[in-house]
């Protein structure tokens, strides 16, 4: 025989509402308010699932989420989630379930035979065994073996999670006596009060055990408190865990709507926490504790009070403690024959019609697949188809510990329980070792400290609870094989086998053994598993203390914690405001420093290359259109301006003239060039900054800490208006011809705008900047517009450049224009070492008198070397293809080879016809003409080192 | 997640701050300044255990602040704005 639905009862499920569901397969039936645990022990099942290691035959334990066995893979329309616990897993129609671990199914496990090598395979055999020759080799096969649930490769998501942030003056963890007193109170204090708990409806053990609250039972008591709180407007959220406590006090909630439904992540910043997390049952040690039919005392009760199971008919209790009375008391009262186990030698509570044995113990389970009796420690033989098992409670202490508390040893309650108070965070119920209702209720109020109401704390009017706990740890040299920790298969052998390897600190033994490393987190295991540490290596409990305990309390699924942020809403890209224009005139977007942009236009695939050339070849012809609206624009303002930029800058830029430009770079303060760019003066105390695109965010910030920290907020004014103007570049021998078509009312001629100056326009009303600065060598205009009406100028400019055969450029081409001009790219051509005086601008560094970021730095041993590394131009001999990026110049002496430097940009010139490249190499401004060999992938090639500039050397065509 | 105070904004999320370096760490100006002074003010830091003063930036106004902390509790003591902690004796 084995457990059944009894024909009356069930406090919360509903008959009229039967559910079908499979599990390996067979149909089972359910109710309404089943969950998928109670559905199957009411249908009779015992395996439900194999163990992890020997693939033992394993039943359900628990009840709640301390779950270790009953893990299963579940499915619905499509939807699934693996390894659900089948305790909290409600049962709902249509549901596939599989047992995780077990092939075909849980019943006739394929690698059950494992389990008769057990012996062979201790705590650490894989370690050990499998270290020769290589671990890789035996890798694939183990992990095939090991590892819970399946994963489905093919899935994909539906519909993001949700992520919530909430603020409330009280969050209350658990909705049991304590929690729901607590929340009670402080909502007619008419604080705002989230009550959150992980079991599928509010109430805790007052939904099982006997008690009356205010006169009325508590189950009663509990449901009307909880109606009370949400008719207040207040929150109440079942099926819910608090996983994690985390810095400042915020805490981190996972909500399971079930059915493969994503989980909801709630952050929530309560001005206090009450913790009423509870206490788990612990197993108790005997030889095979690990047998189908061997449940928690307390599950049982649940089982059978809540869903009318019966958990069998002839049922042995198990216990070191009076909680388990109750079970037994009404176990019998429902018709099973009831035997009552007491380690303790006088009764001290009652247990009805269930025959009491005081003063012994069970020591060893029997049966094959499932219990079929027991061994008392005088011998005695019980014929049983259940044992219930009570070894004492196990707080949750959990979230207090991750908020970094302290535990206290209670040797009264054989267990941990908090120690001092940690700021904000008040605890209360069995999680402090409170048994009887009163006390419970009791300290649900103190916990709330100054949020507690005036009204009365609920009395109970029933009779009390009590522990009388009488310790009853897993001894050494205990006869079978006495589990530890279920879900990771460690038994108490595999305890002292650590203990005598020297695996003596709890994390050691922890890691060694696997003990508490399971899904679960040995939340029945971990207790069990160091006392016997400690008896092994003669300490206290204490003494050997408990391991780190760490978020999250419960599993949490990866969508949950991701929530919507996936793809582009993880890293948003910025769009520029031409991007559909550019999509429509057949443009290859890429990112290029957070920005979608152009990288060329027409061409794919393959052809992309040839487009690129194409673009770069046309450019230097005519005219070229290019959008560099990512350039940064950041306003510098105020009475210190120039001084600031005097300072910001490596180059002195207070003499600059307004309306005209000056390129510079800005350095960190250890020497190394940060940024380069154009600075332009708009009238003495306005200049803009105009960065690299992709550095826009972080040279603002470094403006604004040293405006902040040297120069006073009232001194200066920065204002970063990239994103507010498009900027439109016309470059190309035709550039003037163009620009001079589009009306933009302002002198051109180079006495009115020379190079490297500015001037304003408008067009169609709008005003425009034109600022006379080329990237591309050749004359060049950047007509800077407001954003929003930067599409008709654009228009414009194409529909003025037919005329000319201008060409519109992406990134690519440019990259190729400015490396024939050997302008760098800083980050690219340069790297965490390069100073302005390597890339042949070392004027400011021995003219300057005043200050500026990164002065000093340039004096340093480091800065002065003779051997440091300069920018060159890399020429290769005719008909060769272009030099690897990345390709390292190499000097040999003797038999040695040592790195000069290497290759930073290299591309094909169409204006050219040849390859050219830049580099970084030792010395290299003073060795123009030598030619050095070349290392890339294995080959070798030569190059000569020459100017960084391979076109136009003497500027002309900037006039041109 | 910490809650760390803005002097302008007020209480916020911790990631929507950057660290900016311990507080008091001055700036010596000047290409004759000794280079073992100079080294110390790039690289040497205290990084203490307990009670530190720290520069901090709130990325999404741009406030640069010195704020008060404890590095093993993670209790905060208070925060000022740069102008206004010149300002202190």
């Amino acid at each position: 025989m084995s457990a059944r639905r009894l024909p009356h009862g069930g406090s919360e499920i509903d008959r009229s509402r039967p559910l079908k569901f499979t599990f390996d397969g067979r149909t089972v039936e359910g109710f309404g308010g089943d969950t998928v645990a109670s559905a199957l022990l009411a249908s009779g099942r015992r395996i439900v699932g194999r163990s992890f290691k020997y693939h033992r035959p394993r039943g359900i334990w628990g009840a709640g989420v301390e779950e270790p066995n009953a893990l299963l893979d579940v499915e619905r329309d499509g939807r699934r989630t693996p390894n659900a616990r089948a305790t909290t897993e409600p049962v709902r129609d249509g549901l596939v379930a599989r047992s995780v671990n077990a092939t075909p199914d849980a019943e006739q496990d394929r690698n059950a035979f494992l389990d008769r090598f057990s012996r062979f395979i201790p705590a650490a055999f894989y370690y050990k065994t499998f270290m020769w020759p290589d671990w890789h080799l035996f890798e694939p096969r183990i992990r095939a073996m090991a590892g819970l649930g399946t994963v489905d490769p093919d899935w994909v998501q539906g519909r993001s999670a949700d992520q919530l942030n909430h603020h409330c003056d009280v969050l209350v963890v658990g909705a049991g006596p304590a929690g729901l007193a607590a929340a009670a109170s402080a909502a007619a204090a008419g604080h705002s009060v989230l009550v959150v708990d992980d079991q599928s409806r509010p109430g805790g053990s007052l939904r099982h055990r006997a008690g009356e609250i205010d006169g009325r039972p508590g189950a009663q008591w509990a449901a009307e408190t909880a109606a009370a709180l949400e008719k207040a407007g207040l929150a109440l959220l079942s099926s819910t865990t608090a996983f994690g406590v985390y810095d400042h006090n915020l805490v981190a909630l996972n909500q399971r709507h079930g059915d493969g439904w994503p989980d909801t992540l709630w952050r929530v910043r309560p001005k206090r926490i009450v913790l009423a997390t509870g206490a788990i049952e612990r197993p108790l040690p005997f030889a095979n504790n690990d047998l189908p039919g061997i449940l928690s005392a307390d599950a049982a009760l649940q089982y059978l009070k809540r869903h009318a199971v019966l958990a069998g008919e002839r049922i042995v209790v198990a216990t070191n403690n009076d909680s388990a009375y109750e079970a037994a008391s009404v176990m019998a009262e429902a018709s099973a024959e009831v035997t009552l186990v007491d380690v303790r030698p006088a009764a001290s509570a009652d247990a009805g019609k269930a025959r009491v044995l005081s003063g012994r113990a069970v020591v060893a389970a029997h049966g094959r697949n499932a219990v079929e009796g027991v061994t008392l420690n005088d011998g005695t033989r019980l014929t049983a188809d259940c044992v219930l098992v009570s070894g004492g409670w196990t707080p949750s202490v959990h979230l207090y510990s991750q908020a970094k508390g302290k535990l206290a040893w209670r040797d009264d309650l054989a267990a941990f329980v908090p120690g001092a108070e940690v700021e904000g965070i008040g605890t209360a119920g069995a999680l402090v070792g409170e048994v009887s209702l009163s006390k419970v209720l009791e300290s649900g109020i103190a916990a709330l400290g100054q949020f507690a109401g005036k009204t009365a704390t609920p009395k109970s009017t029933g009779p009390e609870a009590s522990l009388n706990v009488s310790a009853a740890w897993p001894k050494p040299k205990a006869k079978g094989r006495v589990w530890i920790d279920y879900q990771n298969d460690v038994t108490a052998k595999d305890v002292e086998l650590a203990a005598r390897e020297n695996f003596i600190s709890v994390e050691h033994l922890k890691r060694y053994t696997t003990l508490g490393m399971a899904t679960d987190q040995g939340k029945t295991s971990n207790l069990n598993g160091l006392a016997l540490l400690a008896e092994a290596t003669g300490r206290s409990i204490p003494d050997v203390g408990t391991t780190t305990y760490r978020p999250p309390f419960t599993p949490v699924p990866f969508t949950s914690l991701v929530g919507p942020k996936r793809k582009s809403l993880l890293a948003p890209v910025r769009r520029l405001p031409l991007d559909t224009v550019h999509r429509m005139q057949g443009a290859s977007f890429r990112e290029f420093g957070g920005w979608l942009r152009p990288a060329y236009y027409g061409g794919t695939g393959s052809g992309s290359a040839a487009a690129i050339q194409d673009e770069a070849r046309r450019a230097r012809q005519s005219v070229a259109l290019f959008d560099g609206s990512t350039l940064g624009k950041i306003e510098v303002i105020g009475p210190r301006a120039a001084e600031f930029v005097d300072f910001i800058y490596y180059n002195t830029m207070s003499t600059l003239k307004q309306g005209r430009c000056r390129y510079g770079f800005m350095l960190s303060e250890n020497g190394v060039v940060f940024d380069d760019g154009i600075l332009v003066r708009l009238d003495e105390h306005r200049f803009v900054v105009s960065c690299s695109s992709s550095h826009v965010a972080a040279v603002h910030a470094r403006l604004e800490e040293w405006r902040q920290d040297r120069f006073g907020r009232d001194a200066v004014y920065i204002h970063n208006a990239t994103a507010q103007y498009a900027t439109l570049t016309v470059s190309g021998p035709n550039a003037k011809v163009l620009l001079e078509a589009l009306d933009l009312g302002a002198s051109l001629d180079d006495a009115s705008l020379p190079h490297m100056a500015i001037t304003n326009g408008r067009f169609g009303g709008e005003e425009v900047r034109i600022a006379r600065v080329s990237f591309t060598g050749d004359r060049s205009y950047e007509v800077s517009i407001r954003a929003d009406c930067a599409e008709a100028l654009w228009a414009r400019m194409q529909q003025e450049g037919r005329a000319l055969e201008a060409v519109t450029i992406g990134l690519e081409a440019l990259m190729i224009l400015r490396a024939e001009k050997g302008y760098i790219i800083i980050g690219k051509d340069t790297d965490g070492n390069t100073m302005p005086h390597d890339l042949g601008v070392a004027g400011p560094r021995q003219k300057r008198v005043t200050e500026f970021v990164g002065r000093r730095s340039l004096f340093t041993e480091e800065g002065t070397r003779s051997d440091r590394k300069q920018l060159v131009g890399l020429a290769v001999a005719e008909g060769e293809a272009p030099l690897g990026i990345g390709a390292h110049g190499i000097e040999r002496t003797g038999g040695a080879k040592r790195s000069l430097g290497y290759v930073t940009s290299s591309y094909f010139s169409p204006t050219l016809g040849r390859p050219i490249a830049l580099g970084l190499i030792e010395q290299g401004a003073s060795r123009h003409g030598e030619v050095i060999d070349i290392q890339h992938l294995g080959m070798l090639r030569r190059a000569t080192i020459t100017a960084p500039c391979a076109l136009d050397p003497a500027g002309d065509r900037l006039n041109g | 997640m910490q809650l760390f105070p803005c002097p302008f904004c007020g209480p916020r999320d911790e990631a929507e701050f950057h660290y900016g370096g311990e507080a008091g760490n001055l700036r010596p100006d000047g290409r004759e300044v000794p280079a073992g002074r100079w080294a110390d003010y790039l690289h040497m830091r205290a990084n203490p255990k307990g009670a530190t003063r720290e520069i901090w930036v709130h990325v999404t106004c741009g406030e640069f602040f010195a704020m008060e902390r404890d590095t093993v509790t993670h209790k905060v003591a208070g925060s000022v704005s740069l102008g206004e902690a010149e300002q202190q004796p």
